[in-house]
């Protein structure tokens, strides 16, 4: 039973979802609105998992000499927030903890991700080699795409054109099939999911 | 700016210097810059949640008493059992709600997003270069992805043609990361550049 | 070994220092490079441009700080643009961090041209799972957002008056970095067929072409070449005009290592042969 009522659960709300799409009535949009928003709150409550997680683990790295130190400046980092953040006030942009967002998070988290263009630098210098016909035609568009940023006089306009047509002709054509295919698995997976062929999102005993 | 603003953004240029030392080699000052993020993140999120989620979303319901609510609260206390052994099974129901519901309406929304309004896209006048070249792209790289048959004879050139049309697709979008890339760096400096200026100017 | 094996095998550290050099000089040396337009971008200006006073649209700030390089300057200068235009903006976030940053880059605008929230402006907040939060704003915006983010009833909103959902705006602006913009047009689009552009960054735009062929988005922001374009199309300069010589240096270097490996691998391959 612990697994065959979630089971049909999932096949009876799954295909009265579907129905609901081509009924448009008023208590139609009132189950489609308020099923909607019951997932919601159901949500906000797996939230905080992954803090319990997070925190649970760094308290436990405290007793390890060689791990205390950078566990201690996580948890500092974390009860500083926790602790600036309590008022609704500090949800405003002048509040401390807002400051300490803006100067903080903002900074590491962006300059975290501004490492990888070093790294695609160095992955141009190393691995982008023309080996083969697709690798050749992959890097040529590359090329072309990357040159629009510099000026090249007369040559710029034609440049820009050149960009315009492969973004909207073959790129378009790619990604649209690309689209499709991915398209008609996750309808596949859905299907299967409702049918209660893929039970994976029950877990394990 | 003012002095105390100027401290901010002093400790948030010197943040900024200790991920960057990262590059020459892995180092205290980046691993120190790495833990606070993630422990000024968690503690941005648990007030995030705790305000705007269950202050201003789930009590609200139980003030206001729609008292119908407390079938989603159950179900999201439900989900915490999932750290139990014993009490885990609870939580799949919370977890069959949420898929039961998304799953009905995926079914429908990609239909039409990803397939019907793609497939109408496509099914246009073959009265331009443009429209030929968008459909023989398209059915190619469909052929292509068709794997049960053998890429060969007139099936193979079809399907090579695709693959050469996912290559552009593909050069297109490296292109464009390598523009995305540099972004992210160029605004860091953008950054630093205008402290520096901050800081002579307050000097 | 050979000069090429060796320059092919070179430390990645001097490949960094190159690109380090290569970004401080325009920080030392300002230059401008010219930037044109192109008609995506056009699209999501003239539908900002073309309301009236008092319309009403909903911008989605949907990104975290790991892209704020690329959208923040799209979001400044469409803020600007609308309160210039003293249009009423609904504003809310999809993405976990991206609710602190909108709310610093909102009040930060607004205070420039004296809006205020509640009467000009309207920050629902955050709430998870984008998908469902796009379904329900596409029914109510009450439903799942009772209250603003500073904790006041939607209700007793004048910005709110007669705008029950997504379907009372004029459209909706997304500016997202994630998987948020394909469920705007899966979920959003697809669902209740409002008009919806998309700012994204420029690893995501190529993925985009295909629904502004399809209509399902009017506009496209690609990238932070795109933020350049909209400040130049809006008047509202930020940091997107000014990356764009740091990106023209850059790229020309990359585009030089990479010339160079290949010479390399050519001429190691053709010595190999002998």
């Amino acid at each position: 039973m612990r697994k065959q009522i979630p089971i049909y659960f999932v096949l009876v709300s799954g295909i009265v979802m579907i129905i609901q799409y081509f009924v448009p009535s008023e208590e139609s949009e009132w189950l489609f609105t308020y099923a909607n928003d019951w997932v919601i709150v159901i949500g906000i409550y797996a939230l905080p998992l992954g803090i319990y997680s997070l925190v649970k683990a760094e308290f436990k790295k405290l007793k390890n000499p060689g791990e205390a130190f950078y566990a201690g400046v996580l948890l500092f980092g974390y009860f500083i927030m926790v602790f600036t953040g309590l008022t609704r006030a500090s949800r405003e942009a002048a509040s401390l903890h807002m400051v300490l967002f803006n100067n903080i998070l903002i900074p590491i988290q962006a300059t975290i991700f501004s490492l990888l263009a070093f790294y695609i630098a160095s992955a141009a210098y190393r691995a982008f080699r023309a080996r083969t016909i697709l690798a050749t035609i992959l890097l040529l568009t590359a090329f072309i795409i990357m040159i629009r940023l510099i000026p090249l006089g007369p040559l710029s306009e034609l440049n820009q054109w050149l960009v315009t047509k492969i973004l909207t002709i073959p790129n378009m054509a790619a990604k649209r099939a690309i689209t499709m295919g991915v398209g008609l698995g996750v309808i596949a997976t859905c299907i299967k999911i409702i049918l209660g062929i893929e039970r994976t999102y029950l877990g394990h005993d | 700016m003012t002095t105390v603003e100027l401290l901010w953004q002093t400790l948030a240029v010197l943040l900024t210097l200790c991920v960057f030392s990262f590059l020459i080699k892995d180092n205290p000052f980046y691993k120190f810059a790495e833990r606070l993020v993630a422990g000024v993140a968690a503690g941005f999120w648990t007030m995030l949640v705790y305000h705007n989620l269950f202050r201003d979303k789930v009590l609200l319901t139980m003030q206001n008493g729609q008292w119908a609510y407390i079938i989603p609260i159950l179900l999201g206390i439900g989900m915490w059992t999932r750290f139990s052994k014993k009490y885990s099974w609870i939580s799949r129901f919370s977890i069959a709600f949420y898929i039961g519901i998304s799953t009905g309406i995926s079914v429908t929304v990609y239909m039409y997003t990803a397939i019907f309004k793609q497939i109408s896209a496509t099914i246009i006048p073959l009265n331009s270069i443009t429209n030929i070249l968008i459909i023989v792209g398209v059915l190619c790289a469909l052929f292509y992805f068709f794997f049960s048959k053998a890429h060969t004879g007139a099936f193979g050139v079809v399907s090579r043609i695709g693959i050469y049309t996912l290559m552009i697709g593909f050069g297109a979008g490296f292109g464009l990361t390598v523009m995305g890339r540099i972004a992210l760096l160029a605004q860091r400096v953008i950054f630093i550049r205008g402290y520096v200026l901050a800081l002579i100017g307050a000097g | 070994m050979t000069f090429w094996e060796k320059l092919m095998n070179l430390d990645r550290r001097w490949i960094y220092l190159c690109i380090f050099i290569v970004v401080i000089i325009p920080a030392i040396i300002s230059f401008k490079v010219p930037v044109s337009t192109t008609p995506e971008v056009k699209k999501v200006f003239n539908f900002i441009d073309e309301m009236q006073p008092g319309d009403h649209f909903y911008l989605g700030i949907d990104y975290d700080p790991s892209a704020l390089a690329e959208l923040d300057p799209m979001t400044y200068a469409i803020l600007n643009q609308a309160f210039s235009k003293d249009l009423k903006v609904i504003i809310g976030c999809l993405s976990q961090f991206g609710v602190g940053m909108a709310e610093l880059r909102l009040s930060e605008v607004a205070a420039i041209y004296g809006k205020e929230s509640g009467i000009d402006y309207c920050f629902l907040g955050y709430r998870p799972y984008p998908a469902i939060v796009i379904l329900t704003m596409g029914v109510d915006f009450r439903v799942t957002f009772p209250l603003d983010y500073y904790g006041v009833p939607l209700d007793s909103l004048e910005v709110m008056n007669g705008i029950r959902n997504l379907m009372d705006v004029k459209g909706v602006v997304d500016i997202t970095a994630g998987n948020v913009a394909d469920m705007w047009i899966t979920y959003g689009n697809g669902r209740f067929g409002f008009p919806l552009a998309i700012g994204v960054t420029g690893v995501m735009s190529a993925d985009y072409y295909q629904y502004l062929q399809s209509g399902q988005i009017f506009g496209l922001i690609p990238g932070i070449k795109g933020a350049a374009e909209y400040e130049i199309l809006s008047g509202f300069e930020t940091t997107g005009l000014q990356s764009i010589p740091y990106q023209t240096l850059a790229h020309a270097v990359i585009l030089l290592f990479i010339i160079i490996s290949n010479v390399g691998y050519f001429a190691a391959r053709r010595k190999k042969g002998r």
